[in-house]
């Protein structure tokens, strides 16, 4: 396993990358650069990265399995928030600058528009998620109960596709890409989890809770010093 | 028939093309500006260069229209860089990449069906059928965003006028041009060509519906539906076809490209009403390209006072 050192230097990267779109975005607006319609490009651009960081999300599990590299899953969180920071964003651009907090008129859309309401069923689905994101809340929880609620992302992350898809008048190629990625990643736990339940019935011995993947290695505390000393992925977990 | 005779606008006083520039051009040359100021040179001279780079040809002799609306026109850039033009790819900003080379010259339209005169014009011939004429028209498009633009042509009806149609004509199809190899971003946009439309013969004859061979000043850009398309402007956007190629007048109803598509979604008239919402969003407001509130969409998008008499009687929620 990496050293610790690199983990905290490489999750800074990631983190900054992350922040790439949001920039781009922000360097659009003051240089209008966004094309004659930016709120809908603003619109397009961060409902695009929501799918992208959930699909990271969805492939830190898979990956870890495959390469057998544990620390991966020390990244999870972190591609988890930014999905959600980026949901924030693409749910303020809809409510400030596309409908104005006409919430009648929003109400209205969640109600009678299935695309929006496969979108808001998206992002509400992150929230408990986003606010359970902690290691205290982990453990508040308990492992399996904390693994069993963020399931949710599978069908927050279909939902979000589900939305794509309504959305688009006839040509369906790009949320097709994600449908077709998210099936992988979904298809990669299925048939593993088929896999682990035969394994199990062979040598029943071998059922350590899987919340001990989940868990950093090192003892608790430490770790979430270790958190805690991050302070810009702990300011987006925070509820 | 109410044909409003509204105060004309001079174009060239709303936004002269070629000073036109986005934001960031000119503070990119805003440097640059003021050091010509400062050696004395016209500024002119520095913002008329890459402004004006792949511009179409000027046409010539072209009246004000009193069918134009009074509002400000959008610049250039937003209708030869925000486009729906399935053929040449489905991101508003493809058509302007991939159109780049489709050839619009020679080109002919066919004109047939219930008409005494069939005839094939060249575009020569319908460059000088008629005395062109600028109309500032609004566009709105089904998908909730509008903008205004100064079109070049003449009212459809004086080419309708020169075939004339028998009394079995009661519609009238368009077709785009098609082909694979021109467009071949057309096999992802999932709708089928080519694309067709129609319109109903008084629709077709209204003085407001308009042949259209250029906007702002010069022959239409590939983007825009070069060299040749219609304007109807109380209809959503796709009603108004882009490089027609084949005109047909016909006793049926002719079916419509996206009416094929989702048929619950587009029906045959699709004139703007903003209390018929398309079933996946609203249609009560519309942005304005370049504005940032939205504002009220107006039926037949505002052209009510001169269309609104073709449709009384009719069911304008079962005829959407």
């Amino acid at each position: 396993m990496r050293s610790l050192f690199t983990i905290k230097r490489l999750k800074i990267v990631i983190f900054l990358l992350s922040l790439g779109p949001l920039a781009y975005l922000v360097w659009g607006v003051f240089h209008d650069n966004l094309g004659p319609n930016p709120i809908e490009k603003i619109t397009h651009e961060t409902g695009d990265w929501i799918l992208i960081f959930l699909m990271l999300t969805l492939s830190i599990t898979p990956l870890r399995k495959i390469t057998h590299l544990q620390s991966l899953i020390r990244f999870r969180r972190m591609l988890g928030l930014f999905a959600f920071f980026y949901a924030c964003l693409h749910f303020t651009t809809y409510i400030w600058l596309d409908k104005f907090f006409d919430f009648p008129e929003m109400v209205k859309d969640v109600g009678m528009r299935p695309f929006i309401t496969a979108g808001f069923t998206a992002f509400v689905l992150l929230i408990p998620l986003a606010v359970t994101s902690t290691a205290g809340w982990i453990r508040r929880l308990g492992g399996k109960r904390w693994q069993m609620l963020h399931r949710l992302i599978y069908i927050s992350a279909a939902a979000g596709v589900v939305h794509y898809l309504w959305l688009v008048k006839s040509d369906i190629r790009k949320p097709l890409q994600y449908g077709t990625v998210l099936l992988v990643l979904l298809s990669y736990r299925l048939v593993s989890g088929l896999v682990e339940n035969l394994r199990k019935k062979k040598a029943p011995e071998k059922t350590r809770s899987e919340l001990v993947m989940l868990l950093p290695q090192k003892t608790l505390p430490r770790t979430t010093k270790e958190i805690g000393s991050l302070p810009p992925s702990n300011s987006l977990s925070e509820p | 028939m109410l044909i409003g005779n509204r105060k004309d606008i001079p174009y060239s006083e709303v936004t002269p093309k070629n000073l036109y520039l986005n934001r960031r051009k000119f503070l990119s040359s805003a440097a640059a500006a003021g050091t010509a100021f400062l050696a004395g040179q016209p500024i002119t001279d520095l913002l008329a260069s890459p402004a004006q780079a792949g511009r179409g040809k000027k046409l010539e002799g072209i009246k004000k229209s009193s069918l134009s609306a009074n509002e400000k026109i959008n610049p250039f850039d937003d209708v030869t860089n925000y486009n729906n033009f399935y053929e040449f790819g489905t991101a508003k900003d493809e058509p302007a990449k991939y159109a780049k080379n489709f050839k619009t010259y020679p080109w002919t339209v066919k004109v047939e069906g219930e008409v005494n005169k069939p005839e094939l014009f060249d575009i020569d011939t319908i460059l000088k059928m008629a005395p062109l004429e600028e109309r500032i028209y609004r566009l709105r498009c089904v998908e909730a965003w509008s903008v205004v633009i100064p079109w070049v042509g003449f009212s459809l009806s004086e080419l309708i006028r020169r075939v004339e149609p028998t009394s079995k004509a009661k519609f009238v199809a368009f077709e785009t041009f098609f082909d694979m190899k021109q467009m071949p971003r057309a096999r992802f946009a999932g709708i089928p060509f080519p694309y067709v439309e129609g319109l109903r013969m008084d629709e077709a004859m209204h003085p407001l519906t308009l042949l259209c061979v250029g906007m702002y000043g010069e022959a239409l850009p590939n983007q825009d539906g070069a060299p040749v398309r219609i304007v109807v402007p109380w209809k959503y956007g796709f009603k108004s076809i882009k490089s027609i190629v084949k005109i047909r007048f016909q006793e049926k109803q002719p079916p419509t490209t996206w009416g094929l598509s989702a048929p619950n979604e587009y029906g045959f008239y699709s004139n703007v009403n903003p209390n018929v919402d398309h079933p996946r969003w609203s249609q009560a407001t519309e942005r304005r390209l370049g504005e940032f509130f939205k504002r009220k969409t107006l039926p037949f998008n505002g052209y009510a006072d001169q269309v609104a008499q073709l449709y009384s009687g009719m069911d304008l929620k079962k005829y959407y």
